[in-house]
């Protein structure tokens, strides 16, 4: 059993997910994620659709400090992973971790999916976030 | 009016030095402006100073002399230093004060910079899946740029390249080796697209101007270039900015595009008319970019610019001629002034193996987290 990274980021949906935006109640404004605690008031909750397309990316190359990060792996077992913005039509542009082995095979405007990542372990389990991935 | 004028500028070698603490390195460039200036420290009337990491500007006071001046400890991000100029710069201008410092020094660790979420507003989870990182940022707004205008990797090497021939002839600098394109090119990648070589590093250092009304400067038989303009502006909506978990759909302008415009309007110049230019190259896309915001050239102009090396110190328009943040290093707090000195410097002719011939426009710019530009313009 996993656990999300943070709760009301995203809700699972089948084998994959649907992130949580929020819509500002007065201009439409659409942020990623949808607002907590006080300013939640001032958002409706949006789900984003399941497929956007890459916005721009780039490679994680080296482990980011701990804290805040709280992926697996020590300097010397970390490996590199893909970094994005997915530009949801209409709604808001995302980022997110993107899951692919060939990183060579990344281009902007391709169509991306959104689905579960375990990407940590914590005295839970494991500890899941939402990711990209291309969409096939 | 009253016009506003830099009459004194001193700094700290920008570098590691591990005998210094940021303060010392601050004291000294406050020290230096003050016999540039041939003032003492009871002459000064106000100060404005920050550091990101090496504790409180006012700190400077005890060593400095006790003498009650009116001191006020700035901080904002990357732009600390150019908010520490505009702040004594509209002191004087109000009619307030007459004659002021401003400084800025710092001292980090080595590494990417820590980020800490919540104190920017941002939920933890941003931090703990591995998006914190300003250097991502740089990557992906410079790997959409590239893209869309058709910017080759080969420009982004010929920018670090430029950095270190110009650190080479600098005394602040650095990086006092240059370094060549292929080394460039194929140094540890860190970022996709950007190589070890195409970023600055966190570093040390420390920067002080004095600031004096026109009437004051003449008062005291001395002299120095003017501050025509200068303006801080923060993201405004549909810009791209570092810790971003989103973006609006619908692009807009940058904080840079709008800090540029208000400050050529302040100072009644246009691009065309700046002879010299120090703009934020925390990485080569940096600069590159910033070339655009700045009005200095058209989107993907910057290709045929660097293969020309328009930007060198012999070229059109001399970019970052003290090696900028690539080969200075980044001290948070000194790093928008140190842009300012060598502006000052260059308008005095005192550019010693970097001097741009005749300029008597200078502008510089630097861009800081979460997403404001602090630009400046002196003129001779």
């Amino acid at each position: 059993m996993s656990g999300a990274v943070a709760e009301g980021v995203f809700v699972e949906a089948g084998e994959g997910l649907q992130l949580i935006a929020g819509r500002r109640k007065t201009d439409g404004e659409m942020r990623f994620p949808m607002p907590r605690g006080p300013e939640a008031a001032l958002y409706d909750a949006v789900e984003l659709g399941g497929e956007g397309r890459l916005w721009s990316f780039t490679v994680q190359r080296f482990r980011p400090k701990t804290p805040p990060y709280i992926g697996d792996n020590d300097e010397k077992s970390f490996k590199p992973f893909a970094v994005g913005y997915v530009e949801f039509p209409g709604q808001v542009i995302v980022e997110g971790r993107i899951q692919i082995d060939d990183f060579s095979k990344l281009r902007i405007g391709q169509p991306m999916c959104v689905g579960p990542e375990p990407f940590a372990t914590s005295t839970r389990g494991e500890v899941t976030t939402y990711a990209f991935r291309p969409a096939s | 009016m009253t016009q506003v004028h830099i009459v004194g500028a001193g700094i700290h070698p920008f570098g590691r030095h591990p005998d210094k603490s940021g303060l010392d390195q601050g004291v000294h460039a406050v020290r230096e402006a003050l016999a540039d200036a041939g003032l003492d420290w009871p002459d000064i009337q106000f100060a404005f100073g920050g550091s990101s990491a090496a504790g409180a500007a006012d700190a400077a006071l005890p060593r400095l002399g006790l003498t009650g001046v009116q001191f006020i400890n700035i901080s904002n991000g990357c732009a600390t230093g150019g908010s520490s100029l505009l702040s004594g710069y509209w002191a004087i201008k109000s009619g307030e004060f007459d004659l002021g410092v401003v400084l800025g020094f710092d001292k980090h660790p080595r590494g990417a910079f820590n980020a800490d979420p919540e104190a920017a507003g941002l939920p933890l989870w941003y931090g703990e899946t591995g998006m914190m990182l300003t250097t991502q940022f740089f990557a992906m707004k410079i790997r959409r740029y590239m893209d869309l205008f058709g910017i080759s990797e080969t420009s982004l090497g010929r920018v670090a390249v430029k950095a270190f021939e110009n650190g080479a002839v600098t005394p602040h600098a650095w990086r006092r080796e240059p370094v060549d394109l292929e080394t460039v090119l194929s140094s540890q990648m860190l970022s996709d697209p950007l190589t070890k070589f195409m970023f600055c590093s966190p570093a040390e250092g420390g920067v002080a101007l004095i600031l004096a009304s026109d009437s004051k400067m003449r008062e005291l038989g001395i002299a120095g270039p003017s501050v025509r303009g200068a303006a801080v502006r923060t993201r405004p909506r549909g810009s791209f900015e570092v810790f971003a978990p989103s973006l609006d759909v619908e692009r807009g302008v940058s904080a840079t595009q709008l800090a540029s415009r208000a400050a050529y309007e302040m100072a009644g110049v246009g691009p065309g008319d700046i002879d010299v230019a120090q703009i934020q190259d925390t990485e080569s896309g940096a600069e590159i970019m910033h070339m655009a915001e700045n009005g200095f050239c058209a989107d993907g102009d910057q290709e045929q610019w660097l293969a020309d090396g328009a930007s060198r110190l012999s070229g059109k328009l001399p970019i970052n001629t003290d090696g900028g943040c690539l080969a200075c290093g980044e001290p948070i707090g000194a790093s928008g002034l140190r842009q300012v000195y060598e502006n000052v410097q260059q308008l005095r002719g005192r550019a010693e193996g970097r001097q741009v011939a005749g300029a008597r426009l200078a502008y510089s710019q630097v861009y800081g987290a979460p997403g404001l530009s602090a630009v400046a313009i002196l003129g001779a």
